[in-house]
């Protein structure tokens, strides 16, 4: 007879024939079993975070910069819905996630006993899968089919929940063989008809634009590089959205910058009068589209995405390419190549009048912005961390709010997977366990959760994690007192009732840095700003920087929910400002 | 201006209704019916009625039928939200006017009357292939099969007669001819 081993054990098995080496959690009763089988597993790691949400935004920040999935462990009750949070953020941005809950014991299930809740009927409406395990010979069986829903198509968060006695009881193992063949639930067979039709779109369009999403960089660094290929080869302008940020090189001239509600200008007209859009990787989220009726009126539509539900949700589309981003565009470029050598120059040229137009918005300079001698300006100190940090391979998580749309508009990826955000959720307190995640996959390399205060005082406790594994991630916090996303709106559409979106009381962040063990800068001038960002750069170990901004500025440009793309407000720089008026108001 | 001040875009203008059947093979598993309700309540999805139950006991396959309305954008997305579910095997979707189908709903009817109401019930209940269930000196059960509409109408007509109490299935489909859906 073979070996039995306890439900414990299994766990750890499964998790070594997944390759998992770091595991993100936080013990308690109903998962003791798993703990203490912790100790007898070297290749895997466990990092204590400071509360069940750190744990799921620093897995969420170690996938979405390794590819791998992240790995969560936490206990029954409480445990289990501090968790919801990072799941629901995750499964709104499509990152891999396993997470493992404990529970109470199975004859205690529906007793309301001690830290019991309905971990699987709380989690299933924000996870792909989630199992309650009721028999330990399924153990096994799940666990594997868990890593597997998470990573395959399009990839989410999955959640094992795990009865204590479960943990006890034994089984067989038998060794997990990856198997190549995929199963049914994931959508590659895209036809070579449906690419002969768009390089007919292509080679006909004069005013064409390629929309990209975080779909390509979960397709994964491949297919970043199939994606510049291919947009070399067609010559056409691209533009992505937040999550997307990345995948093509930001500095390159033939990218047109971020579209949506914080994008700009050049991107967000060149959306509404082109002849032909092709999203690959994105799902028309509703910060892109603003108004549905008229979103890009006049073009031809095509989606490229791996989940067929994405396709025709939101705005109808006339081609839709059902597969995986990296082959879909390869096929295309095999394509291109094979067929249609004249394409390259008269495409070229038939765009060319395009090119032109693109280049009178994009003297517009929608990012631009009146800075200051006096006060640091939030888009000025984003611009010089960009400068100071753009010569080494660096990796950037943020909050959600103006900080993360400044972060977005001026900090240049050139690389996919170096930038981590919480794009559909917009949960604030994401960046500082995401950075706690990104650095443990990455420990040379250097991670700066830019931040704002209000964000980050929300999982602030995670320093601690930080310090204990001393893992140098800064903190960068753009500083202006309020919550200022919510200010700018109430400023801009509630008659400027600021109300309660003004921190008082903020804690000093210095202290507060040096309370955890870490190190503290302060900067309110932007005389000393550069060598302050250079001293927190340069600091071996976890850093609070503490960046006094102007606390009125606002985030432009900005399109009004209710407006089309070609609507949109620009900064103070632009004299014929639009200010938002009577129907306008009500939409925003 | 009294519309609310909303961070979102107003809705655009609604389609054309349509009323849908849904047939669902799943497995048969605890939470999976929860796991397609969630989805249609989560979804803001509508749902008319519902039948579920075992139909392969070898290999625990449930047969879920369901009757929706939606714009045809919103049918179409139900369908692909559905096949997206880990233990949805197939999904079918029919129209309600589609001929190749054939929709079914069973009621059982408690009237209480004298004989001769209750006799005249019965005859109303003729075209519905109507079994005799029980049966009193003041009372019968029977039970009818028909469409949703029919037995919404005999309800309405049996009331004066004595009907006072009504217990209905959801509909449930199949298609007509050799075919069976794969």
């Amino acid at each position: 007879m073979s070996k039995l081993y306890t439900g414990a054990e299994i766990v750890f098995k499964c998790l070594e024939d997944q390759e998992v080496e770091y595991i993100f959690g936080y013990p308690g009763g109903a998962v003791l079993p798993i703990y203490d089988e912790l100790k007898h597993h070297s290749s895997i790691k466990h990092i204590l975070v400071r509360h069940e949400q750190g744990a799921g935004h620093a897995a969420e920040g170690y996938a979405r910069s390794s590819g791998k999935p992240g790995v969560v462990l936490v206990t029954s009750g409480p445990g289990a819905t501090n968790v919801v949070t990072a799941l629901t953020d995750a499964y709104m941005d499509s990152i891999p996630l396993v997470c493992i809950s404990g529970q109470v014991p199975t004859h205690l299930i529906g007793t309301d006993a001690f830290q019991e809740c309905d971990t699987t009927g709380i989690t299933r409406p924000c996870t792909k899968h989630n199992w309650l395990v009721k028999d330990i010979k399924e153990l096994p069986k799940i666990m594997h089919e868990a890593f597997k829903v998470a990573t395959t198509g399009r990839p989410g968060p999955v959640l094992i929940d795990i009865p204590k006695d479960i943990q006890f009881a034994k089984t067989n193992y038998t060794k997990f063989k990856k198997e190549k063949k995929l199963n049914g639930k994931i959508h590659n067979k895209f036809s070579e008809n449906e690419i002969n039709q768009l390089i007919d779109l292509i080679s006909k369009a004069k005013k064409p634009v390629v929309y990209t999403g975080g779909g390509v960089i979960n397709s994964g660094p491949q297919a970043s590089e199939t994606l510049k290929e291919f947009v070399r080869l067609i010559g056409f302008p691209i533009t992505s959205t937040l999550q997307g940020l990345g995948a093509f090189p930001g500095d390159d001239n033939q990218f047109i910058g971020m579209l949506g509600m914080h994008g700009t200008y050049e991107a967000n007209n060149a959306m509404h009068d082109c002849d032909l859009l092709i999203n690959i990787g994105a799902r028309f989220d509703d910060r892109i589209t603003g108004k549905i009726d008229e979103f890009s009126p006049k073009s031809k539509k095509v989606h490229i995405d791996i989940d067929p539900s994405s396709i025709n949700k939101i705005i109808k589309v006339d081609l839709a390419i059902v597969g995986d981003v990296n082959e879909v565009i390869k096929s295309a470029i095999k394509k291109i190549n094979k067929k249609q050598n004249g394409l390259k120059d008269s495409n070229k040229q038939r765009i060319s009048k395009w090119w032109e137009q693109i280049q009178k918005w994009r003297t517009k300079d929608s990012l631009g912005f009146i800075n200051s001698d006096k006060e640091i300006k939030p888009q000025h100190a984003v611009k010089r961390l960009y400068e100071l940090t753009k010569n080494q391979d660096t990796f950037i998580t943020t909050e959600v709010g103006q900080h993360q749309m400044w972060a977005a508009q001026h900090y240049k990826f050139n690389k996919p997977n170096r930038w981590m955000t919480s794009g559909g959720l917009g949960t604030m307190g994401y960046g500082l366990p995401a950075a706690v995640g990104v650095q443990i996959a990455h420990p040379d390399k250097l991670v700066i959760d830019i931040a704002g205060e209000a964000s980050v005082l929300m999982t602030i406790q995670e320093m601690s994690t930080a310090v204990q594994y001393n893992l140098p991630i800064k903190i960068f916090i753009l500083n202006n007192q309020y919550m200022g996303m919510v200010r700018q709106w109430q400023e801009l559409l509630h008659e400027k009732n600021y109300s309660e979106s003004y921190s008082e009381a903020l804690p000093d962040f210095v202290k507060l840095a040096e309370a955890y063990g870490c190190k503290g800068i302060k900067a309110d001038n932007p005389d000393e700003l550069d060598d302050k960002i250079k001293e927190m750069i340069d600091y071996n170990g976890p850093v609070i920087f503490d960046c006094h901004v102007d606390p009125n500025e606002n985030c432009f440009p900005m399109i009004p929910s209710g407006k089309p793309h070609n609507q949109m407000i620009l900064g103070p720089n632009d004299k014929e400002e639009n200010k938002i008026t009577g129907k306008g108001k009500s939409l925003v | 201006m009294s519309s609310p001040k909303s961070a979102y875009s107003i809705p655009t203008k609604k389609g054309k209704l349509d009323t849908h059947i849904f047939v669902v093979w799943v497995d048969n598993e605890s939470g999976v019916l929860a796991r397609v309700v969630g989805l249609f309540s989560g979804r803001g999805y509508n749902i008319e009625s519902l039948a579920v139950a075992e139909v392969d006991a070898t290999k625990n396959i449930s047969r879920i039928t369901i009757v929706t309305t939606g714009t045809p954008q919103v049918i179409d997305q139900i369908k692909l939200q559905l096949k997206k579910l880990v233990p949805v095997h197939k999904v079918a979707d029919f129209k309600r006017e589609d001929k190749n189908v054939i929709f079914k709903e069973m009621a059982l009817l408690k009237i209480v009357a004298q004989k001769k109401k209750i006799d005249k019930c019965l005859k109303e209940c003729k075209k519905f292939n109507p079994v005799i269930l029980d049966k009193t000196n003041k009372s019968v059960v029977v039970q009818i099969t028909a469409l949703r509409r029919e037995i919404d109408k005999m309800s309405k007509k049996l009331k004066p007669l004595g009907l006072t109490s009504t217990s209905r299935t959801g509909a449930i489909a199949m298609t007509r001819g050799a075919q069976t859906f794969k």
